[in-house]
């Protein structure tokens, strides 16, 4: 298993214009249909946004874990952090934002040093739903995160993290040696704190992503057979599990290319599209900002460097009323998030 | 003849049988996916069997496409395997309870 970024690893797939090139070639030039073909036929083209719901920011690409299937490319060694002076034009937005979800995300947002400070700024001004996708191994890789969840649970945080399946091997072998051990010690502590109970205030998800060239299946089956491993096997609870589909971007896009498997997966994809996830896409109600503070329609958007198109295109200069107007930015990659069920950041949309 | 006689690509063929037949063609899929839902058998269960059945007819496409279903629901390796070795313990069970016959055969026919 890598320890390394693939920008790191001077990896052709660590640029944005080779995977996008990669994306519109091959098999979209003559054998499948491309996803805006497929808003066309729907009459959804160009993909417009519907009300606000979730402010996405991305505290940086730093993590204490290089996975397998990565959109972000995260890793120890990216060293892109969002600043002290962007997180605060991101807190002048929140006071007048329209969206009801602030969701921090990264790598792992917690190694950013500003983090506490920002979750505490960001928690006084009333968010209703504050959530914190935490990859649970930070919990327990140093002594200074140890209190994190006591510091979650101090400031109501939703504490929303990875568990790729209940067995170790199949975790280890996506997120690397010893995270599955780590994973359930942190997943424990949560418990302890009252994170994840039933009846408890305190919400505690899990996200499920495939280990491997394959799509997720139905969400609810897997969140039963996630609630009884994890409670028989290791007195586990949580709330809900959310399943997300791999897109083909970054270090995924990597593995499908490396292990033979791009072209069977990207038939899967576009057999599986689902005209009806297109209505709930996360796109259509979600904003992504990034370290640096620029805008994007998501999180795999912002991966593939394709800012939003509107004149409003920085944090420092946020209008909401004009970001609604723009349109949305697809590619290849979107048929990820319109697979069967679809998939977002929250799971299955339909 | 082609290089290999079982593309893997031709799996994705397989609904065009009803090119030919549509009828036919149609009443199997219908059936075939009904089988498959949810009954008193989860379908995480039908797919278990389906993958140990795919194994003793030896179709390379089942195989192939039970396996992934399998990925897909969190089943793991060590349960697909055994679900395999379920079909094959059969299998093999079948032959041997042939041996019966021939046992009987040799007695009949021998002092």
């Amino acid at each position: 298993m890598a320890t390394k970024s693939l920008l790191a690893r001077k990896k052709l797939m660590a640029k944005a214009e080779e995977q996008l090139k990669f994306l519109s070639n091959g098999i979209f030039k003559d054998e499948l249909p491309t996803f805006r073909h497929q808003l066309e036929k729907i009459e959804d083209f160009p993909l417009k946004p519907k009300a606000l719901e979730i402010l996405q920011l991305n505290l940086g690409y730093m993590c204490n874990q290089v996975c397998e299937h990565c959109h972000v490319d995260a890793g120890p060694d990216r060293k892109e952090i969002m600043t002290r002076g962007t997180m605060q034009q991101c807190l002048e937005v929140i006071k007048t934002t329209k969206a009801h979800t602030l969701d921090l995300t990264g790598g792992a947002p917690e190694m950013n040093p500003n983090f506490r400070w920002f979750v505490e700024e960001a928690a006084k001004l009333g968010v209703k739903d504050f959530i914190v996708r935490s990859n649970l191994t930070i919990i327990r890789a140093n002594k200074k995160y140890y209190d994190l969840p006591e510091f979650f649970k101090k400031h109501n945080v939703h504490v929303v993290s990875s568990m790729p399946h209940w067995t170790k091997g199949k975790t280890d072998k996506q997120r690397g040696s010893g995270v599955f051990d780590k994973s359930i010690k942190a997943l424990q502590d949560l418990n302890a704190i009252g994170y994840g109970l039933p009846d408890s205030p305190l919400k505690l998800d899990l996200v499920y992503n495939p280990s491997g060239a394959f799509l997720p299946s139905n969400q609810e089956a897997l969140e039963q057979d996630f609630k009884k491993a994890l409670k028989e096997d290791f007195g586990i609870d949580f709330n809900s599990l959310f399943t997300i589909t791999n897109l083909p971007i970054s270090r995924y896009l990597d593995y499908l290319i490396a292990s033979d498997n791009y072209e069977d997966y990207m038939y899967k994809l576009v057999e599986a599209y689902n005209p009806a996830a297109v209505k709930n896409v996360m796109c259509r109600n979600t904003l992504s900002v990034s370290w640096d503070g620029w805008l994007y329609d998501c999180d795999f958007n912002q991966m593939l460097e394709m800012k939003v198109e509107s004149p409003i295109q920085h944090i420092k200069d946020y209008n909401e009323e004009q970001l609604q107007e723009r349109s949305i930015c697809v590619s290849q990659h979107c048929y990820g998030c319109t697979a069967g069920a679809g998939s977002s950041c929250q799971g299955s949309v339909v | 003849m082609a290089d290999s006689y079982y593309d893997p690509k031709d799996l994705r063929k397989f609904p065009k049988i009803t090119d030919w037949n549509q009828e036919l063609g149609d009443k199997f899929f219908e059936y075939y996916g009904k089988v498959f839902e949810k009954g008193a058998l989860s379908e995480r269960e039908k797919s278990l069997i389906a993958l140990a059945v795919s194994h003793v007819v030896k179709c390379p496409y089942c195989i192939d496409a039970y396996t992934q279903d399998g990925l897909q629901r969190g089943i793991t390796k060590e349960e697909m395997m055994e679900a395999v070795h379920a079909g094959a313990a059969i299998e093999s069970g079948a032959t041997l309870v042939h041996a019966t016959q021939m046992m009987k055969k040799y007695d009949k026919l021998s002092h």
